[in-house]
């Protein structure tokens, strides 16, 4: 009887949903974001599963399909972990240098900018402008990619 | 208050309505604060356009940077937690 090799088809899946589930899912949380720990565990799963189906696909009374075919996912898995790797500690760190940027204990340049409702706001005032009736106490400037 | 080069429009959509934050939000589509501060993302690889790499500054009511972060990788950026720490640390 004929067996599918369900192990490298798991693994197969599985590596896809752990290289896919960073962008849609884990990059939300600063804790899954920062180092990849759910990611790494799911690929850990998916090699073990490439792992074992790749050694059964090569055992001698399998098809040359079969072989390329677990060859093939167990490669892409690979390549899989390898392009999220890249892409969260390589990529991330493409960032030019800011040498320039406000230090601690300077004065940080004042701003007039729109706001969401068009209206014009200066850095000035907000520092200024009490809040709920409040002396402001600090001003966190948030510099950021964009919404998408 | 958060700074981009999204358009007010945009912010006021995805920042506002969408993720409900309820802070000011402000649009320098010409980079010129962006630029004022050094933190423009030339070309930037995902979006092909000048952008704000991210970067945060607290400042004290006088405008003075009292603490800052101004990461080296785009997937680490401050946590809440942090910016309350150095802000209880504020006179």
């Amino acid at each position: 009887m004929k067996r599918i090799n369900w192990r490298i088809w798991a693994g197969f899946i599985l590596s896809l949903v752990a290289g896919f589930s960073y962008p849609f899912v884990f990059v939300r949380w600063p804790i899954t974001r920062e180092f990849p720990w759910a990611n790494l565990l799911l690929f850990a799963i998916a090699i073990v599963l490439l792992f074992l189906g790749l050694r059964r696909a090569f055992k001698p009374d399998k098809r040359i399909v079969s072989k390329i075919f677990s060859s093939l996912a167990a490669a892409f898995g690979v390549f899989m972990l390898a392009a999220l790797l890249f892409l969260i500690f390589v990529m991330g760190s493409w960032l030019p240098p800011s040498s320039a940027a406000p230090q601690v204990g300077q004065k940080a340049p004042d701003f007039t900018l729109t706001d969401a409702n068009d209206k014009q706001v200066a850095l000035a005032q907000l520092l200024t402008e009490p809040l709920n009736n409040k002396p402001t106490k600090a001003v966190l400037l948030i510099f950021y990619r964009g919404y998408w | 208050m958060g700074i981009s080069v999204d358009s007010p429009e945009q912010t006021r959509k995805h920042m506002v309505q969408e993720a409900g934050y309820p802070f000011t939000f402000l649009s320098d589509p010409t980079l010129e604060t962006i630029g004022r501060y050094d933190l423009v993302h030339v070309k930037e690889l995902a979006s092909g356009k000048d952008i704000s790499r991210p970067a945060e500054f607290l400042l004290d009511p006088s405008g003075t940077v009292r603490w800052r972060m101004v990461t080296e990788n785009f997937f680490v950026i401050a946590r809440p937690e942090q910016v309350l720490e150095a802000a209880k640390a504020l006179p």
